[in-house]
């Protein structure tokens, strides 16, 4: 299958229905590490970004993520906004002018968003960030023959997990140093949601 | 005789314009401009203010922007390379002494580079 526009309009749909159930609980983990508005942000951002793409019509599917990504960047507020924005960026360049996106490109696009996160935080893996989600689910993808939602959903899952265990060195978290261990990072959680919306996406559309 | 254009990034409204009521004691003329909060002037930071800001305060001699916390950063990032201006520069230091330094040194006429400099060692003693 390859992911066509209103699979992406979907995505957000579902990414929106996530951020905005989960508000107080995303915004209760950063309250623990960080400066507790990552709820606020992301319900903020994604609500925007929904009413962005929802109504619109798209040729490309390039031509919606970079709507998604200006939407990010400008709404969110906090670092959220230029990290989940760079990475919608990087992939609707990776992906401009494909009407829709096999899986192939889909997974080039995102490592090349990864590397866009990484750039913009000046951050790696292991530093406790939303980086700590993806790096392990595109990792996954790569050895995958195809979009495979179970492996989507649980390898996010067990990434978003082990954040747990990590001590902050990036971010508004690492003021707490060794405190910042046994608690969730909240960016992963937020990109967890995010994975885990793209594969009920595609298991709704086999 | 044109001075660098300095834009203050902070995640609170407030914050720059206290900051820039301490720098108007000093430097009046310098154009100073303000990105703080977000567009619903929130805590947090916005690019399109960033973007507005640059755009307000340009001459031909650069605009330096200061900031105070990461995001602020990110943002300020990505304004510059958004922007079609070549002559932005982001300045590594202490957002309320960084920008009272930098703006003292506007005022004098200096290039983007000497300003930026200033700036950056606005906590040493030299």
């Amino acid at each position: 299958m390859e992911l066509q526009v209103e699979q992406i309009v979907t995505w957000m749909e579902k990414a929106n229905e996530k951020v905005q159930d989960n508000k107080e609980y995303l915004t209760s983990l950063d309250q623990a590490i960080g400066d507790g508005d990552h709820g606020i942000n992301m319900a903020r951002g994604f609500k925007e970004v929904v009413q962005k793409v929802s109504g619109s019509d798209y040729e490309t599917a390039s031509d919606i993520l970079k709507d998604v990504a200006m939407t990010l960047m400008g709404k969110v507020g906090g670092a959220a906004g230029p990290l989940y924005g760079t990475a919608f960026l990087k992939l609707s360049a990776s992906v401009k002018g494909k009407k829709s996106i096999d899986y192939g490109s889909f997974v080039t696009g995102l490592e090349e968003a990864l590397a866009g996160m990484k750039q913009r935080g000046k951050s790696e893996q292991g530093e406790k960030t939303l980086i700590d989600t993806w790096a392990p689910v595109i990792e996954e993808m790569k050895k995958a023959d195809g979009f495979d939602c179970d492996l989507l959903s649980a390898t996010a899952k067990a990434a978003m997990e082990k954040t747990k265990d990590i001590k902050a060195t990036k971010g508004r978290a690492s003021y707490l140093g060794d405190r910042s261990i046994g608690h969730l990072d909240p960016g992963s959680v937020s990109s967890y949601y995010l994975f885990t919306s793209l594969a009920e996406t595609i298991r709704g559309g086999k | 005789m044109s001075q660098v254009g300095i834009v203050l990034i902070s995640h609170s409204p407030k914050v720059v314009e206290g900051i820039k009521d301490i720098i108007n004691q000093v430097a009046k003329d310098v154009p100073v401009e303000l990105a703080g909060g977000t567009d619903e002037n929130e805590i947090g930071t916005s690019v399109e203010k960033i973007q507005a800001a640059i755009e307000r305060v340009h001459t031909d001699k650069g605009v330096l922007l200061i900031y105070d916390l990461g995001s602020a950063m990110m943002n300020a990032e990505l304004a510059v390379e958004m922007s079609d201006y070549e002559d932005i520069e982001i300045a590594e230091a202490p957002l309320l002494e960084g920008a009272y330094v930098a703006a003292v040194e506007s005022g004098m006429g200096k290039s983007l580079e000497d300003v930026k400099k200033a700036c950056e060692s606005a906590l040493k003693n030299e």
